[in-house]
């Protein structure tokens, strides 16, 4: 077994939710969330867009890739985030990184 | 929306208690010292009602418990309604009754999580605990079932005097099956576990170290398993926010359709409660008497009506306050600025090691 916190996020890396884990938009609260075991998370904008892309197939550097088309952002900045974000999941087990 | 002078919330989570009978027998357990029959027991129909209506009104979980749930026949069905009404559900199981095959039945039905209580990471104490020899290597093999379903797998650990020294082993013994999320939660006195406080009650000093351990135990173990605690409230100098306010973002079904704020809720004499026999989910969240009773603060007196913290933890607890004061609307008496504060830490003081007195079915 390993100390200390888990994997490193890469460029490689292909996450994906774990069963357990969904995202789901919520009518009556009129929000996306994320569930999982004994916890809710609102999701924002940002976030949604980056865990649809969360397929299991789709390497990190590809997400990246198409969120910065989408959205006509510099790619090093949605790099930063969608990292930083990937990794804060996954330390809370809710991110699975492939 | 507005009721009692608040914003009226949407629920997040609702505990179903499928049904009161149960193969354990642990000291502790939340069911009431009453239970409910099994021929008074919701049908499969109704929980699948009840599903939607929740879900209509806001629920994003469900937590399918009981008693022991998987002692009712149908919890493939209820589960299935539960995923059909788009509920997150998560089955609160003691193992006892659940096979292999069942599992895998309900992992198919669209479960999403499964909670497995483990008494003691000594297998002889958590028979002893649970009442039922052998339970505890029944639940290890269930619990790596469950893992390797492909199911997330929460390990809750019940802590008191008979096993709280062993908070590291009982991590160790999550880890070992395979959980990603485990429950050190010590005991919180209603019910049975009020029935046998003396024979539970830790020392002051085996709960401070227990909440030092599982700060270690964090540490050691980050992004390998998430620990959460439920805190050991006799101690405390602030109450608990008691289920995050009273009708504020829960609600409890009993196996007979009673709809209650939190599970204890039945000891405070006088509240109405409704039934999901005769009235819709949201009509009761929104309008049944037990729920406006202690909404909001208007029905705070001092020392919360004028407390900085009266938004942040409520008052502490509704139930706690009654069984320790004799007043509903009274400070939970563990907030140290309660007038009978000191009575708590004398409770606290009264251990004394006994035979359990049993929940019985």
């Amino acid at each position: 077994m390993m100390d200390g916190p888990a994997m490193q996020v890469s460029d490689v890396s292909r996450p994906r939710l774990p069963r357990g884990v969904r995202l789901a938009h919520n009518e009556a609260q009129g929000c996306w969330v994320l569930l999982a075991p004994e916890r809710v998370f609102k999701a924002d904008a940002v976030t949604v867009e980056i865990l649809k892309r969360c397929t299991g197939e789709t390497t990190l550097a590809a997400i990246v890739d198409d969120l910065a088309a989408t959205f006509a952002a510099p790619r090093e900045r949605i790099h930063a985030d969608v990292v930083q974000l990937l990794s804060g999941l996954a330390e809370k087990k809710l991110l699975d990184l492939g | 929306m507005t009721t009692n002078g608040v914003a009226l919330s949407a629920p997040l989570g609702m505990l179903a208690e499928l049904t009161h009978r149960c193969p354990l027998g642990c000291p502790y357990c939340s069911n009431p010292l009453a239970l409910d029959k099994r021929a008074d027991e919701l049908d499969t129909a109704t929980w699948a009602r009840v599903f939607c209506e929740a879900a209509t009104l806001g629920v994003l979980q469900v937590h399918l418990s009981g008693g022991e749930p998987a002692a009712r026949r149908d919890l493939p069905e209820i589960v299935k309604a539960a995923r059909e009404a788009g509920l997150y559900s998560n089955l609160i199981t003691s193992a006892v009754g659940l096979t292999p095959q069942s599992l895998a039945t309900l992992s198919d039905a669209g479960l999403d999580h499964v909670q497995i209580s483990i008494q003691d990471s000594e297998g002889e104490s958590a028979d002893h605990i649970a009442g039922y020899k052998g339970a505890s290597a029944r639940k290890r093999k269930l619990a790596k079932e469950v893992v390797n379903l492909g199911l997330p797998l929460t390990v809750n650990m019940v802590v008191h005097r008979a096993n709280i020294d062993r908070v590291e082993p009982m991590v160790d013994l999550a880890l070992s099956l395979g959980a990603t999320r485990v429950e050190i939660a010590h005991v919180q006195y209603y019910g049975w576990a009020l029935k046998n406080r003396a024979t539970l009650m830790p020392t002051r000093e085996q709960v401070e170290e227990a909440v030092r351990q599982v700060e270690l135990l964090r540490a050691k173990h980050q992004g390998r398993i998430v620990i959460d605690a439920v805190a050991p409230d006799y101690y405390a100098r602030f109450p608990k926010p008691c289920m995050g306010g009273w009708g504020r973002r829960s609600l409890n079904v009993t196996p007979a359709g009673r709809v209650l704020p939190c599970h204890a809720a039945e000891v405070i004499p006088g509240l109405e409660f409704w039934n999901v026999r005769e009235h819709s989910l949201g009509d009761i969240w929104r309008s049944s008497p037990a729920f406006l009773e202690f909404r909001g603060t208007d029905w705070m007196q001092e020392p919360c009506k004028s407390c900085a913290r009266r938004d942040q933890d409520f008052g502490g607890c509704r139930c706690q306050a009654f069984l320790l004061t004799g007043d509903a609307r009274a400070a939970d008496p563990v907030c140290h600025l309660s007038p009978h504060h000191a009575a708590v830490a004398e409770l606290a003081a009264d251990r004394k090691d006994a035979a359990y007195a049993y929940r019985t079915s």
